[in-house]
């Protein structure tokens, strides 16, 4: 199997309904949700794209439509080159799509934390359950709605927290969040707190 | 001639098999100097841990050598890295396994306070599950702070009222 290096022609050829994506670095398309695993089936087994090194996936926000985007980004280690796809989830509430781990067993652990972060599901996945926070925990943390300092919720373990009263609780971010300046050196873009009136003890200012 | 008197120390032919001491002080000096850590290392803290177990800071030389990974065997567990809510109740759990008395340090930033960890998944300090006696500052600590941190818990530990707890109704 040879490495396509002019992936552009491949998706020329193949997939003509796939659009670019604006891209710093690696060529990079966007396809439909439901021809998603066709192209990644492709791209691995005409394109020589063997290896699949990351999975992750983008939320717009709320009210922005579609919301919930997913990620990946393919290797080939004969050619040496990347290519990024992305494919919008259909649903806005309930955001699904098709499970890569038949084409990649490494998808597994990836699109676990892509539904533990952002609650994507993957149908076909072999064993959709939280990976980083734990089974139970109600919010999925890297969607836009859910603030940087958490929410408050139950411990994991009912007995140790009746034990201690101890809660899962928004942590004190002491004048953050701290925030990257982009664009300067990197001395004076060096993460600081946009706003260091407020502390754990004076409330933030409305 | 008089010859100097080379006994030092207790001479059982003399005195008899008896030793005269306060319960508190035998107590807490079989306490103080056999503390055996439950090294729970759940972080980058746990290497300065390593550090100090090995020869060059070499906790033996206080008594606490004794790594026990069982917490029925152990009298202090060494809190060395960041909790996360989803370990905190394990952490709990194992400090309630251990058997009484028992003595907990809070190794570096993120044990103590959670440290740069901000976060919704970081316990904010490891006092919020389990009662602390000593905070160790630093992002890891040294390993002398740790020794620091063991001394100033013997010295802690050799002032409790030990006799006074043991027979207590």
């Amino acid at each position: 199997m040879t490495a396509t290096t002019d992936v552009a022609a491949l998706f020329r050829e193949r997939f003509p309904q796939a659009v670019g994506r604006p891209s710093g670095d690696c060529p990079a398309f966007n396809v439909p949700a439901d021809q998603a695993l066709a192209v990644l089936r492709v791209l691995r087994d005409e394109g020589g794209f063997d290896l699949l090194t990351d999975l992750t996936a983008i939320d717009a926000g709320p009210g922005s439509s579609p919301r919930f985007t997913t990620v990946w980004h393919l290797f080939s280690t004969t050619g040496h080159a990347y290519v990024r796809l992305a494919a919008a989830c259909a649903d806005d509430a309930r955001p699904a799509m098709p499970s890569a781990t038949g084409l990649w067993p490494g998808a597994n652990w990836h699109e676990r934390e892509a539904f533990d972060m952002f609650g994507i599901t993957f149908p076909g996945h072999p064993d959709l359950r939280r990976i980083l926070m734990w089974d139970g925990y109600p919010y999925f943390p890297l969607r836009k709605e859910f603030p940087l300092a958490g929410l408050e919720t139950q411990l994991p373990d009912i007995e140790v927290a009746a034990e201690t009263t101890a809660r899962v609780l928004p942590a004190p971010l002491m004048g953050g969040p701290f925030v990257a300046t982009p664009g300067t050196t990197l001395d004076a873009g060096e993460p600081r707190a946009g706003d260091q009136s407020w502390t754990e003890r004076t409330e933030k200012p409305r | 001639m008089v010859s100097a008197n080379a006994e030092l120390a207790y001479n059982s032919k003399i005195e008899g098999d008896v030793v005269v001491s306060r319960l508190d002080a035998v107590i807490n000096w079989i306490r103080t100097n056999s503390m055996w850590p439950m090294p729970m290392g759940l972080a980058c803290c746990a290497i300065e841990l390593m550090a100090v177990a090995a020869a060059r800071f070499d906790i033996a030389r206080f008594g606490a050598e004794v790594m026990r990974f069982s917490p029925r065997q152990a009298d202090c567990m060494i809190v060395a890295g960041t909790v996360t809510y989803k370990m905190a109740p394990q952490v709990r759990r194992i400090y309630d396994q251990m058997a009484s008395p028992k003595w907990v340090i809070a190794m570096g930033a993120c044990a103590s306070t959670g440290g740069m960890y901000r976060s919704y998944a970081v316990l904010q300090g490891v006092d919020r599950i389990v009662p602390v006696d000593v905070y160790v500052s630093g992002c890891p600590p040294r390993p002398e702070a740790l020794l620091d941190a063991l001394m100033k818990l013997q010295n802690k530990v050799s002032r409790e009222p030990a006799a006074q707890r043991l027979f207590r109704a």
